[in-house]
């Protein structure tokens, strides 16, 4: 294989390894993007014909408030996925820094917030960093690793708070009220979310800290013989993985009333649906930040669209999974026809 | 994708790695059950057929729910107080059907005395109390009931028709008499639940009083807190026009009640159900809800103790008639289908929710 700049191995279906890419992959990728957005953007409207209470000022700030955690957990998991590697522990970092912070607030109820934010984002940043140290270190797959931290942390959540629960009363009001007031519209955890997002995007597709993530899950050995400081890079994405769950984890207390020891079990699933459904490729090397926070706002829609809708909620598991068999089809289809494409190219050229 | 060159140093790193990762995960599932001594220097009290090195196992529907912890804690004392040499207290983490099996398998096979347990599902864990029973174990079940040919006595709050019936005289009063409401429930198949939901809508079908009041839709929260904050979302979204929710179940009502205080729905759509004061006072206290209900937790813990050393000691089977003496709580007759009541329930409001603190 040639060695691509890596500014161009970006975003190609790399677990193929890929070369460098032509003019065509600008509406190649929006194809790939298009979906997600196509469905959420139909899903809202045919729920509003149905039911005109589901864009009432009310039901749209319920929307947001319901996809800001999943749209920052799913996000700094694409980070992890486009590195070839997977990140199963945000559920209960996300527990472990949401039960902090109320310990936080019941102990010392004058701490100031932003302070608290900080706080918890450092905790979430130590413990995404244990995950990117085993994994970078051991050299053990990323998925056995968290697998055992998404245990290991759930654990200490459970020694650690027990039968005790923090609820929203313990809290200071104005906490709380960063899930209910609204500042251009939009809830501030939300608005929080967001700019988060869109500079983690800037950041994945600008910064050269970030195409590297990129090249490192198309072809980790090319990266390596590039120059690429892969352990590092692989390091970094974990860490700041770990601080998108641990900010996830403060807005959880903020918004949900009871933080405990099983608070936030099971996420890690939907958080990776979210991201597969938002068009990142599973083995790495595609995919964007935007992307998987668009599947996030659109796993959060369908539930309370279904609910809206009076749809049996059962239905709602259903409905998931198509969506992610979609996502990884249409993945599928769109990587072999790129590869078509290539050898066509190269055919000619002979 | 991992199959590059990989020197010994590494293997050795990566091996290491995966044991820690393995034991620290191990340790973190073994977490789940306590062991406390109790006090065996007491047991001699109870008489002299009395049992003096029994061991008491109590499996609660989840480990970790506040709800279940005060039920627990008057049950240790009460197991202490009855003469239990030994009480253990194991369960799952979850609330989920099959989870509470490993555990009644275990303590089988570490020959408990007496299980008290708050079944899931009343059928899933009836082979295990099965074996358990032939090891020689009486099975009380509390809270939640088993199948009743699984167990020996089973312990109510509550008469399950009062609980219901206060549910929805709270709810009529707080709608005045009429307009659209809703459950918003546990499990969907949570035996105590469904009983009392089964009560509600015969009492609404059946009551003249409440011919206004309809019943629009039965939501599942799975007890937990995220779920069902949006279940309650949902209804309000679904049915514009909703006056009430019922939640008789402790994480549902306090996640209902932050919920409609955090949106524009506060004092406009009225909640009730069964809460923990302490979990409900905020929101008593800034008008969200004026009323709930609720039974003592600790005293059905204390109860069903007393009842599983009745059934050690072998003073009552089970049988309809028998009776028993609960400590402090006075006797207790055993009533026809094994069932022991414990109280009436209690309903909390602004004037009177200081005075608890559960």
């Amino acid at each position: 294989m040639s060695s691509p700049s890596h500014g161009t191995l970006n975003r190609a279906p790399a677990s193929k390894g890929l070369g460098p890419h032509t003019s065509g992959l600008g509406a190649f990728l929006k194809l790939r993007e298009l979906p997600v957005t196509v469905a959420l953007v139909a899903l809202v409207i045919i729920t509003t014909i149905a039911n005109p209470l589901f864009l009432s000022p009310q039901g749209m700030k319920d929307l947001m408030l319901n996809a800001t955690i999943m749209m920052l957990l799913a996000a700094g998991q694409t980070m992890v996925i486009v590195t070839r590697n997977i990140d199963l522990s945000v559920g209960s970092i996300l527990g472990l820094v949401a039960f902090g912070t109320g310990t936080i607030f019941s102990s010392m109820p004058n701490m100031p917030i932003p302070l608290v934010l900080l706080i918890g984002i450092a905790f979430g940043a130590v413990l995404g960093a244990f995950n990117g140290l085993l994994t970078v270190w051991a050299k053990v797959p990323s998925l056995v690793i968290t697998l055992g931290t998404l245990y290991v942390f759930r654990g200490l959540n459970n020694a650690w708070a027990g039968p005790k629960q923090h609820f929203a009363g313990d809290r200071p009001e104005a906490f709380g009220n960063l899930s209910v007031d609204t500042v251009l519209g939009m809830p501030i955890i939300t608005l929080l979310a967001v700019i988060v997002v869109i500079i983690l995007a800037i950041f994945m597709s600008g910064a050269r800290q970030g195409r590297d993530l990129y090249a490192i899950g198309s072809d980790p050995e090319a990266a390596k013989l590039f120059g690429i400081n892969v352990s590092r890079r692989v390091f970094t994405a974990f860490l700041i993985n770990g601080s998108l769950a641990g900010l996830a984890g403060v807005l959880y207390a903020s918004r949900f009333n009871a933080v405990g020891a099983t608070t936030g079990s099971g996420l890690e699933l939907d958080v990776v649906a979210a991201a597969v459904v938002g068009g990142v490729a599973i083995f790495g090397g595609s995919g964007t930040v935007i992307g998987a926070a668009i599947g996030a706002i659109l796993l959060n829609t369908i539930t309370s669209s279904l609910t809206a809708l009076r749809v049996d909620k059962f239905w709602q598991q259903a409905i998931v999974g198509v969506l992610i068999i979609t996502a990884i089809l249409i993945d599928r289809l769109a990587s072999l026809r790129h590869a078509k494409n290539l050898r066509e190219k190269e055919g000619r050229n002979v | 994708m991992f199959t590059q060159r990989v020197s010994p140093t590494r293997r050795f790193g990566t091996l290491t790695a995966s044991l820690a990762i393995a034991a620290l995960a191990l340790t973190a599932c073994a977490g789940g059950g306590t062991t406390e001594p109790g006090a065996s220097g007491s047991a001699g009290a109870s008489g002299g057929a009395a049992k003096t090195d029994a061991t008491i196992t109590f499996i609660p529907k989840q480990l970790n729910n506040p709800y279940t912890d005060v039920v627990l804690g008057g049950g240790k004392e009460g197991a202490k107080a009855a003469g239990f040499a030994t009480t253990n207290v194991v369960g799952p983490l979850e609330a989920s059907a099959s989870s509470q099996v490993t555990f009644i398998n275990a303590e089988t096979q570490a020959g408990t005395n007496a299980i008290v347990i708050a079944a899931n599902d009343p059928d899933a864990v009836c082979s295990a109390l099965a074996e358990a029973r032939t090891a020689g174990a009486k099975i009380v079940a509390f809270d939640s009931d088993t199948n009743p040919d699984c167990r020996d006595v089973f312990i109510s709050q509550v008469v399950a028709k009062d609980v219901a019936l206060i549910q929805t005289k709270l709810i009529a009063q707080q709608i005045g008499g009429k307009g659209e409401i809703a459950i918003l429930s546990a499990t969907a198949n949570a035996t105590n639940q469904n009983e009392w939901i089964k009560f509600m809508e015969e009492d609404l079908a059946s009551n003249p009083e409440y011919k206004d009041i309809k019943l629009v839709a039965k939501v599942y929260g799975d007890d937990d807190d995220a779920k069902s904050f949006q279940e309650a979302q949902g209804l309000l979204q679904a049915h514009p026009n909703l006056k009430g929710i019922i939640s008789p179940t402790t994480v549902g009502i306090a996640a209902t009640a932050r919920y409609l205080s955090t949106s524009e729905y506060k004092g406009k759509v009225a909640l009730t159900g069964l809460g923990l004061p302490n979990e409900m006072r905020s929101f008593v206290k800034d008008g969200t809800v004026t009323e709930f209900a609720l039974w003592d937790p600790a005293q059905l813990g204390e109860v069903s103790a007393y009842a599983a050393k009745a059934l050690v000691d072998g003073t009552i089977t089970g049988k309809a008639g028998d009776k028993f003496t609960a400590g402090a709580l006075g006797e207790r007759t055993v009533e026809d289908g094994g069932l022991v009541i414990v109280g009436p329930p209690t309903v909390f409001n602004k004037e009177n929710i200081d005075k608890y603190d559960f």
